[in-house]
């Protein structure tokens, strides 16, 4: 149990803390958070700073500790999250790195790495989500490129996106697992048509997507025909595993102040929240230990998180949710005024228990990838 | 940074694994609360002879010069056996008290209104003036209570956090243990022609405590580590929570044998209740993690 970073690690911690301080009081303000281009200019704008000063590739070339520290350093300076390619850079990316091809990764990783081009997510479709290999978007191989037909729903910033991580049923024939594939799909294809949903907190967050015989080249496909479902996994272990990290230290500083806020406004005086305030300090910090621990077994067991991934998923959706919730208390009747950023928050914290495989989902990974307790029928 | 276990930490908490299943296993155990909370002197001394007691001590002084990310390892197997006996007091105390060290001296300590195997200590540190016996909860744990009046808590000062660390430390012991007797039992026990296991709504059960146990485990083992006395208070309180719910879900689990006097989990839920009670209950522990906010 050694939780000091060695030489080398505070070395590289210095050096990115200066780069911050630099770099950060010099950046655009933010967009509003509807304007959906100038939100991709300014995330990759900021993606383009990391890249240029060398930082980039700390998304998952760098040792998983390196990786830790770079977030808890940006997110300790307030710096942007990784935003509009969250896709490409959490997930896409990653599963490209450890599943691609020479060729793949040198076609794609650069793009994602620098920023130029944002990655979107179509996987669930209307009536796969949680069983989510029931999918049944169809790829028919024409010559040298599949003809892609259905439709995808809660795509995440598809409106922006270059690319995506598309799964496909190229078996139809096959057990439902083993008939998928893994494909990258150009968001300029003709016959891709995209139709904004709006979330509950107002914004166009994610979209539904409609293939209509979209071609896409079988160079595109990562991993081997009908062995999508393999890759899947591991796409998914990065979207559990890793994706959440940063966040955790940004709720810690919510935390504080939500604190301050307390302090201010007198609430903090009621025993009762104070305590609730207590228990959910102690549940993050608890939260960032949990991911210390899971990045040391994934740094021994090289790279690829475990399943670990879904404890601490489980166990942070909820207390993400539980924060704002309390912020709300604190907060009284300005917790109604949308106005204020926390209240937003709160909306949006309500799809943690959601998104990336709901709490039951990660509930019933934990019971039997872990526990080995039987599977349901 | 390297969270894991070291090798030698894996290979001192099977050593006291070994021990306490050779020396305190089910029979005892049960023997024990038949016998009704009286203490097990040639056991104390092995535990001594063990160096469970002097673990902290530096090697000059008899001990075995090691620190509290050991301690906790061992604390968590006492807690996964249900170990009786003040085992935090008497650690705490060798190398102050003679004889403590090597389990010949068996030292309780008052903590709050509350003092454990009163009658059986050799030693006891603090004010107990007019303690009046309790009937515990804990068939295992003999518990007196001292009159408020009665002069100020002991211990507090510079020990009182690593009293609480190493009670959240056998918390953790225990919510570990019930999760195990949880899911073997959810593996064994047929219903509706399949393993209660296979159902969703036992699966949740038990996926929950694991994930409270590895959160408890996280926030203790890294409390170990830098004994940072807001980290400790974290993990008391987080390690009392996996602890006590983990074994009423484990009862649930285990339907109507979970509620017999002859299943172990009923054991597991009262030893947890005395423990959160003591050295640092919920409410100090709030109170002290929520002051560094
Ligand atoms: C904000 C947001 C962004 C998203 N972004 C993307 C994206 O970019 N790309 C993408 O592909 N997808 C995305 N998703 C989709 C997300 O992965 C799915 O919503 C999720 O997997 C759940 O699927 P579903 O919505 O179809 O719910 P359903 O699967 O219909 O589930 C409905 C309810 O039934 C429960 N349930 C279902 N099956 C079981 C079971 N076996 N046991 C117990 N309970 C069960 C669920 O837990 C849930 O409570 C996003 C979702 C959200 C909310």
């Amino acid at each position: 149990m050694d939780l000091t970073y060695t030489a080398e690690e505070e070395e590289f911690r210095a050096r990115l803390r200066d780069w911050l301080g630099t770099v950060l009081p010099k950046l655009p303000p933010r967009p509003d958070p509807l304007d959906w281009p100038g939100r991709r200019a300014y995330d990759t704008g900021w993606q383009r700073l990391l890249y240029d000063a060398g930082y980039a590739d700390v998304h998952w070339d760098a040792s998983p500790t390196q990786r830790l520290i770079f977030l808890e350093e940006t997110e300790r300076a307030g710096a942007p999250y990784v935003g509009a390619n969250f896709v490409g850079l959490l997930h896409a990316g990653p599963t490209i790195a450890a599943e691609g091809t020479e060729e793949q990764r040198a076609r794609w990783l650069p793009g994602v790495l620098s920023g130029d081009e944002v990655w979107c997510q179509g996987f669930s479709e209307p009536d796969a989500g949680s069983d989510l290999a029931s999918l049944r978007t169809r790829a028919v191989r024409d010559g040298d490129a599949y003809v892609v037909t259905g439709s995808k729903i809660w795509t995440s910033h598809a409106e922006v996106a270059d690319w995506c991580e598309l799964l496909v049923r190229t078996d139809p024939d096959a057990p439902k697992h083993r008939g998928i594939s893994w494909l990258a799909m150009p968001m300029t294809s003709p016959g891709i048509t995209v139709r904004p949903l709006r979330t509950l907190a107002g914004s166009t967050e994610f979209a539904e997507m409609f293939l209509d015989e979209v071609r896409v080249p079988v160079g595109n496909r990562v991993g081997a025909e009908n062995d999508g479902w393999r890759v899947t996994m591991v796409t998914l272990s990065f979207e559990r595993g890793t994706a959440f990290v940063g966040e955790v230290v940004a709720c810690r500083r919510t935390l504080g102040e939500l604190a301050r806020a307390a302090r201010e406004n007198g609430s903090w005086d009621d025993p009762v929240i104070r305590r609730r305030l207590g228990r959910l300090a102690a549940e993050f910090a608890a939260l960032w230990r949990l991911t210390q621990w899971n990045v040391s077994e994934a740094q021994a067991s090289g790279g690829v998180p475990g399943v670990g991934g879904s404890v601490f998923k489980l166990q942070y959706s909820h207390a993400r949710q539980e924060l704002y919730d309390m912020a709300a208390e604190v907060l009284g009747p300005d917790a109604l005024d949308l106005g204020q950023e926390w209240n937003v928050d709160r909306l949006s914290s309500l799809s943690y228990t959601i998104a990336a495989g709901t709490s039951q989902i990660q509930r019933n990974i934990v019971a039997e990838r872990i526990l080995g307790l039987p599977k349901g029928r | 940074m390297d969270f894991r276990l070291t090798e030698d930490q894996k290979a001192l908490r099977a050593g006291v694994r070994e021990l306490l299943a050779r020396r305190f296993d089910r029979d005892a155990l049960r023997a024990a609360v038949d016998a009704g909370g009286t203490l097990d002197r040639a056991l104390w001394r092995e535990l001594g002879a063990a160096g469970f007691f002097a673990l902290r001590l530096p090697e000059e002084a008899g001990g075995v010069g090691l620190g509290l990310p050991e301690a906790v390892l061992l604390f968590e197997e006492a807690g996964r056996a249900l170990l009786p006996g003040p085992l935090i007091a008497t650690h705490l105390a060798a190398g102050e008290v003679p004889g403590a060290a090597e389990g010949e001296v068996v030292v309780t300590a008052r903590d709050g209104a509350l003092v454990e195997w009163l009658d059986a200590a050799d030693v006891v540190l603090g004010e107990t003036g007019e303690a009046v016996p309790v009937r515990s909860v804990d068939p295992l744990t003999p518990l007196h209570r001292v009159p408020s009046a009665a002069g100020t808590a002991v211990s507090v000062a510079p020990r009182a956090g690593a009293a609480a660390l190493l009670s959240a430390a056998e918390q953790l012991g225990s919510a570990s243990a019930t999760t195990d007797m949880a899911v073997a039992y959810a593996k064994d026990r047929i219903q509706f022609g399949q393993a209660i296991g296979g159902f969703q709504a036992v699966k949740h059960l038990c996926a929950g405590m694991l994930v409270r146990t590895e959160l408890a485990r996280a926030a203790v083992y890294a409390a170990a580590v830098t004994a940072d006395p807001v980290e400790i208070a974290g993990a008391k309180l987080l390690a009392d929570e996996a602890a006590v719910r983990g074994a009423r879900d484990c009862l649930q689990v285990h339907g109507g044998m979970g509620f017999t006097w002859e299943a172990d989990v009923h054991l597991h839920l009262k030893r947890a209740w005395v423990r959160a009670e003591r050295w640092m209950p919920a409410a100090a522990a709030e109170e002290a993690v929520a002051a560094a906010l």
